[in-house]
């Protein structure tokens, strides 16, 4: 269904979708719309059969989302700037005990100086963390690209950001197409966790390992990252037959051909660089671009692609 | 494209007024991008919100500063903010007051403008007359849809109607239609001044 509504408000409905069972909460600019509309739709009954819970700091934030996750539940939460640096500690653990978490950056400036504004910083200072990140390029494939974040993370047993601009993308308002409950039911299976933490049948997950036995784990993780590679296009390509439209993807580009100029793109700022190339290619300037929607790995997987196949 | 800037001041209903002016022209069928300019948000303080308008996909999430259209909601911005800045010759002017642009210091500046496309509209008094509160957005959106033609009053009333409940809807869409009358009424006026 078109709607026009703010890109907060995309994502909650999209997030309420994907069913969550376990939502934390943590206000911080730009992302608190997000996490008020999960808020609204919990308390109205929109949402049932997830648990909402407000907790004191980001850093609990995504320690409540990791129990949540090694309990079962498909879980969820929201964050950006400071706050992403104040669970990071979680976050690395997160990705080690390998749990599908879903959460949701709304990418901003890190202080000091103290800046709401966006910029990637946050997401990039997690670069390393083992979680996959996926940017938005609009409003659309945010909402999008969290219906694929569940499905990724959990094939992969991998936590997944999705990574939006800050106020750019969270506070605009444009039009949407979100799908119908029944379209994302047949699209993302119910999450079948690869263990369970359960008093009935009790399991240690995440205990100390020696250097030997870590080389392993690390091994395993990249392995994971690599995979994640091969299955993130054609997840797209199913989504595009799905629900009919692009989103999502390892790159992509837009009026490459005869290309002089590569412009490597993240982002919302790929909307003005597309006017900006249709602007220049009318006024027959030489100069022309070839650009790219990267997301995490792409570097390697340009790196493993032949420059005539760019 | 059509872009659209709103001046205002905190507590105005600025960015509200940018939502539902995207709200109705999508209504309408077209694409449309609202966002607000933040900054350390705060009661008072100059605000400014976005709208572009297009019929097709709108990509660039610049700041608008060449506008089409401007919406002036407290005309005590006109001598603090460059609020006309960017604005095309032939551009949309509406200012929320009850003084002419020559009282409020702008005549020179009108001069230069088409004359069809400037207006004022004494908003705020319409919206304490049938919302109660000094909330001028709903009023000028009324008062947009008759001087920029570019979208119908009645889709300003169901974009009223789509973020607001009951009463507060109610007389939200009963401000914005006296000030789309105040502002035709107005049109006419210059016309026929023109005809003369």
């Amino acid at each position: 269904m078109l709607k026009q509504i703010e890109g907060s408000r995309a994502v909650a409905e999209a997030v309420a979708l994907c069913r969550p069972e376990v939502i934390c909460a943590y206000p911080i600019s730009p992302q608190t719309h997000i996490v008020e509309g999960l808020g609204e739709m919990v308390k109205g009954g929109e949402l049932e059969g997830c648990e909402f819970i407000n907790v004191e700091s980001e850093f609990a934030a995504m320690s409540v989302a990791i129990g949540a996750s090694a309990a079962g539940a498909r879980a969820y939460t929201a964050t950006a700037s400071q706050g992403l640096l104040y669970m990071a500690e979680a976050v690395f653990n997160a990705s080690g005990l390998g749990l599908p978490i879903v959460m949701t950056v709304a990418n901003r400036a890190i202080g000091a100086p103290i800046n709401i504004w966006n910029d990637h910083t946050d997401a990039m200072s997690q670069r390393d963390c083992g979680w996959i990140q996926l940017f938005a390029e609009d409003n659309q494939e945010a909402l999008d690209l969290h219906i694929q974040a569940f499905r990724l993370g959990e094939e992969l047993s991998l936590p997944v950001m999705v990574c939006m601009d800050g106020f750019i993308l969270t506070h605009a308002y444009e039009r949407v197409d979100v799908p119908t409950q029944e379209q994302v039911d047949a699209w993302l299976p119910a999450f079948e966790p690869r263990q369970v933490l359960d008093p009935a049948e009790p399991v240690s997950i995440g205990a100390m390992v020696g250097p030997e036995a870590f080389m392993e784990v690390r091994y395993l993780a990249h392995a994971k990252q690599m995979r994640a590679l091969e299955l993130i296009p054609g997840w797209a390509e199913e989504f595009r037959t799905a629900f009919g439209r692009e989103s999502g993807g390892l790159l992509r580009s837009y009026r490459t051909e005869d290309a002089d100029t590569v412009v490597v793109a993240l982002g919302s700022v790929l909307g003005t660089i597309k006017d900006t190339v249709d602007e220049m290619r009318r006024d027959g300037a030489k100069i022309r671009f070839r650009i790219h929607t990267i997301r995490n790995h792409a570097g390697c997987w340009l790196g493993r692609t032949r420059p005539d196949r760019l | 494209m059509f872009q659209v800037r709103i001046h205002g001041r905190g507590g105005q209903g600025v960015v509200t007024a940018a939502e539902m002016l995207s709200v109705a022209a999508f209504l309408e069928g077209q694409h449309a991008q609202a966002f607000p300019s933040f900054g350390s948000e705060r009661t008072g303080a100059p605000v400014v919100a976005f709208c572009r308008i297009d019929d097709r996909e709108i990509r660039l999430r610049e700041p608008v500063l060449e506008p089409d259209a401007l919406i002036i909601q407290d005309p005590t911005l006109l001598h603090q903010v460059d609020v006309f800045g960017g604005l095309a010759r032939d551009g949309y002017v509406l200012i929320n007051t009850s003084r002419t642009f020559e009282a409020l210091g702008v005549g020179e500046f009108a001069r230069s403008l088409c004359a069809e496309r400037l207006c004022t509209v004494p908003a705020t008094e319409v919206a304490l007359q049938h919302v109660g509160r000094p909330l001028p957005n709903a009023a000028l959106l009324g008062g947009f849809a008759a001087l920029a033609g570019r979208i119908s009053l009645d889709s300003v009333a169901a974009a009223i109607r789509e973020k607001f409940d009951g009463k507060v809807a109610e007389g939200n869409v009963a401000a914005a239609r006296e000030a789309y009358a105040i502002v035709r009424g107005a049109l006419r006026e210059t016309c026929h001044a023109e005809a003369d």
